[in-house]
Parts: structure tokens; sequence; C-alpha cells
């Protein structure tokens, strides 16, 4: 399979705090690749730097071939590379289908559809529906359909994730990062939201990067294992794999952090 | 909407021919301010309190007069035109700076510029300093009409250029960008992350506000004839938002309504009590707030639902 995202010597400190020291991967188109570490071990600032949240200082980060590890994000979201957030980011004050709406103008307006002298209805590029309809489409798929008239501040936890998630679809990314979609749910939802994620993602051809704490979820879902300690990655194989290696299970897997969002 | 703006139009243009000559007057100042506050309901609705919308307003006073003193152009419509041009060609330059800030920030940056223009025009001999100088009545096309007619002639142009300036507006408001606005109130994280640029559509809508403050300030100075600093000092931003929160920001047509009510207010208050009408505007506007949150238009809404 083609290298779709090519990650290679991350370098980021906050002060004295290193957040990544070297940090490379090459991802594969169509693989989905599963993010471990404790708290603090550079997995969202990974992300954060995949997405133009933050630049590394040192390093250099290449989607299909092209460089963009100066990229603003909303020129990296446009190129394909869209996420979601550990705490979901709506707009608060909106209904669920507002937030949808919203987001899908914002794709119309980067094909040059909808603007103030076109007229009638677009259809949105990649869905070639109108926009209403590709919101009904998305928000059923993640089973929000019933809450579209709802504010989105109201909804509970696992709705929220999944919003914040279909916010990203609207894009039609080809690359997918989700930072914890699955914390704050409960232990009974986390696979059904996986599995309905990651269909979802599929049936748009994503590439997937998850980051994740509960390891049945990462051994279940992922076909590939990044382990993050300290800044740097430990291991880099498939889920058993890296679950047997003796650094992850010292590191990662034994730690307290794992524990308590295992059993939770 | 296209409808109901046509109708006020024409409505006001009939019922302008029994109008007497004062409340002409006070109806076409209601516009001009009412074209600046609906400016500032653009930056409202994106969560911007601008300060500073007297700097525009004053701009676009300080053209038509410049226009009208130096070059001997008194044609309204110009005016207007070159008004508008004039302080959109300045908030564009000013944007690149302001539309990356948010909150006090940003409102006090705006308010410390038109109070910069302030001290400038305070300065310059050239433009009268702290007097101002005296504005030649309008002409339309060319035509300069009869003295019975002039009042109702501004008023009529000034109705037709609000009319037109609300209708693009709420166009706008449905376009991508315009239904931006909501959510870069809510969550600027998020629109960079689906692919927008917030800064872009602040600055957008700051050139959009200024060009409506410049034209409100032309039609101003002509309608009163006579232009000074003050247009630029804090208390005019002030005056602006006073009406954008008595009106509220829920429709094009409120800020109109808005300006009007605030110029009966001014005029009743200034009428009863002429040394303490500050006070009577305060308390009309602390009632306001306590029991009409949303502005005076948020009544439209609750009459609706009460009728379903």
């Amino acid at each position: 399979m083609p290298v779709v995202l090519d990650a290679q010597g991350l370098c980021k400190s906050f002060g004295a705090v290193t957040a990544a020291a070297e940090v490379s991967a090459a991802i594969e188109k169509d693989s989905v690749v599963g993010l471990i570490g404790t708290n603090g071990a550079g997995k969202t600032t990974f992300i954060n730097m995949i997405t133009g949240y933050l630049k590394p200082d040192r390093g250099a980060i290449a989607y299909e071939g092209r460089d963009i590890t100066r990229l603003a994000p909303r020129d990296i979201t446009r190129l394909g590379i869209c996420r979601s957030f550990q705490i979901p980011q709506l707009y608060g004050s909106l209904s669920v289908l507002e937030n949808m709406m919203i987001g899908i103008g914002i794709v119309l307006r980067n094909g040059g559809l909808g603007g103030y002298f076109s007229r009638g209805e677009p259809l949105v590029p990649g869905f070639g529906r109108p926009p209403r309809e590709v919101a009904e489409q998305l928000l059923g798929r993640f089973g929000l359909l019933e809450d579209r008239e709802r504010n989105a501040q109201v909804l509970p936890g696992g709705a929220r994730k999944l919003l914040d998630i279909a916010l990203t679809m609207v894009t039609k990314p080809r690359v997918l990062l989700l930072d914890e979609p699955t914390s704050g749910v409960s232990a009974g939802e986390k696979f059904g939201i996986m599995q309905m994620v990651l269909d979802a993602a599929r049936a748009e051809g994503a590439t997937v990067l998850f980051v994740e704490h509960d390891m049945e979820v990462v051994s279940r879902f992922a076909q590939r294992v990044l382990a993050f300690y300290d800044g740097r990655i430990i291991a880099d194989a498939p889920p058993q794999a890296v679950l047997q290696d003796p650094q992850v299970k010292r590191y990662v897997v034994g730690s307290h952090d794992v524990r308590r969002n295992g059993s939770a | 909407m296209t409808r109901l703006v046509l109708g006020i139009f024409v409505l006001l243009a009939i019922a302008g021919l029994w109008l007497p000559q004062w409340a002409m007057f006070i109806m076409t100042v209601a516009i001009a301010r009412g074209l600046v506050v609906l400016g500032l309901l653009l930056l409202l609705r994106c969560g911007l309190v601008s300060f500073g919308q007297a700097l525009f307003y004053c701009l676009g006073a300080y053209s038509a007069g410049a226009l009208g003193r130096f070059l001997g152009v008194s044609d309204i419509f110009v005016q207007m035109l070159v008004g508008g041009a004039v302080a959109g060609l300045a908030a564009f330059v000013i944007g690149f700076l302001l539309a990356r800030y948010r909150g006090i920030f940003f409102g006090l940056l705006s308010l410390a510029l038109s109070m910069i223009l302030y001290g400038l025009l305070v300065k310059t001999e050239a433009l009268g300093s702290t007097d101002g100088f005296n504005i030649p009545p309008s002409t339309l096309f060319g035509v300069r009409p009869g003295a019975d007619w002039v009042r109702y002639a501004v008023m009529i142009s000034a109705a037709g250029v609000a009319a037109l300036a609300a209708l693009l507006v709420h166009r706008y408001l449905l376009t991508p960008l315009g239904r931006l606005a909501p959510a870069i109130k809510d969550n600027e994280i998020r629109v960079e992350y689906m692919g927008a640029s917030a800064r872009r559509a602040v600055h957008v809508k700051y050139v959009i506000a200024a060009v409506l403050a410049g034209v409100g300030g032309a039609l101003a100075a002509t309608t009163v004839g006579h232009i000074d600093p003050d247009m630029a000092y804090w208390t005019s931003s002030g005056e602006f938002i006073f009406i954008a929160i008595l009106a509220g920001t829920g429709n094009v047509l409120a800020p109109f309504v808005g300006a009007l009510i605030y110029g009966a207010i001014h005029t009743m208050a200034y009428d009863l009590s002429p040394h303490t009408w500050q006070m009577s505007l305060g308390v009309a506007l602390l009632v306001l707030i306590v029991f009409l949150p949303q502005g005076v238009w948020s009544l439209a809404g609750r009459l609706r639902a009460r009728r379903s």
C-alpha cells in the first residue's frame, strides 16, 4: 500500500518539556492505526503537529508527497486531513443540524459554490446532493437524526463526540485523526461507537488514526499500533505484537492510566 | 423580505408627503444611524463589539463634506458612494490588524482608532478644527429640489439606499460566509478545522460594516448640513451600540426601527429636560435590557409565537 502520510523526525518541546523527540511514522493508505500511551506521552502533540495546530521545531510532514509542515490548519483540512477532538469542538449555541449546515457551508464556499451571486441550491462537492440531505444522511449514519433540533450544548457526552466526528465527515477526509473518540463514553457503548465511526470512515475511503486508552478497543479495531512514551514511539507493529512488547507492557499497558480507563 | 422592505419604502414615500419637516429630519437621521447599526449587527453576530464605528461614520461624513467644500460636488448619491468607499478602504487596511483581535481587545482597539481620527480632526485647521464646517444643501442627479422638497427628496433617497442595503445584507447573511457569524462566535477552532479562516471572515464583515457606516455618515452630514469632529468621538460609537442593543440583532430591519425609537426617545428626552436627557436615555436603556434583553425586534418573534 502507498504511504499517504509521512512524518519524519518530528521534534517539539515546550520549555523544558519534550513532547516529541524524533517521532517518525509512515502511514499507509486505507490503514487503521491506533495511537497508545500514557497521558503526556505525545499522542495528541503528534496529531496537533499533523493538523497544523502546532508547528514542529524540527522535522517534516508530507501528505501524498506534498510538504504540509508549515501549513495552517484550514489549509491542511482543505487538502483532506481532518480531525476530531478529545473535548468535542462544536458550535454550542446552535442546533445539531445547524452545526452540520455550517460545516457544509464552508465546504461549499471552498468549492466556490453557494456564493453571493449563485442561484438555486448547490450540490455538496463529493456528495452530489443538496446540503440538507447530506447533513441528514451523515447525522443518520451517526444515530443523531433524532437530536437534529437540539442544541449541541445540551447533548450527552457520547452524542457530542459523535457530532464532532460527523462534522469531520462533511469535509470528505482522506485522512481522519480521532483524538480519543471513546473517552467519556460508557464502557458498553465504546465498541458500538468505534464500529460506527470506522464504518463511516471506510465508506468514505479514509485512512484512520485514533488515540485510544482502552487496549481492548485498540486490539479489536487497529491494524497497526504506535506506542508513545516520553515523546518517542517505542513500538510500531500490529496490536498483538505491540501489546506483548516488554517496554510497552512496562510503560503503557501496566500504567495506572490504562487501568482506570479500562475499568471505567 | 424583499416585499416587506419595498412595502415599507412605498409607505414612507407616500406618508412623507404629509410628514412635517422636523419628522422627516428625524426619519432621515434615523436611517443614517440605522445604516451604521446594520454594520454593527454583522459584527455583533460574530460576538464582536466595535466601540469605534464612529471612525467610519466620521470618515464618511468628512468625505462627503470635503466633496462639497473643495470640489463643489453636492450630489447626495455621489457623497454616499464616496463616503462608503473611503470608509471601506480604511477598514480594509485597518482590518489586517483588527481581525486578529477578539473581545475587549477588538473593542478597545477600534475605540482607540476612532479617537485618533478625532484627535487629528481637532488639530486640522483646514477642516475647521473643533468647529467643523457647513455643507451646502444636496442635489439629486444634478437637480436641486425646491426648498420645500429638499428634506423629502433626501429622506426618500436615504430610504432607497437603506432598503437596498438591508436587502443586500439580508442576502449576505444567507450565504455560507454570512452564516459563519454565530460559528465564529461559538468556536473558532472548529471553524478553522472545517477549512475556513475566521480571521478572513471577520475582516470581510469589518469592511462591510465600515462601508455601511461611511454611507450613514455621508447621509448624516448632508442631512444635518454640518459636520464636526464629535462624529468620531467615543460617545458617538456608544450611541450606535446603544441602538444595536435596543434594536436587537435578529433582523436587518431592526437597526432602522431601533434608530427611529432612539431618535424619538432622544428628542423627547431633550424636549422634556434639556439638561438631564442623558439620564432619561440611560433609564430607557436599563428598562430595555431588563425587559427585552434580545432587543425591541424580539417583540415581533414573541407576537408571532403567541399567534400560532
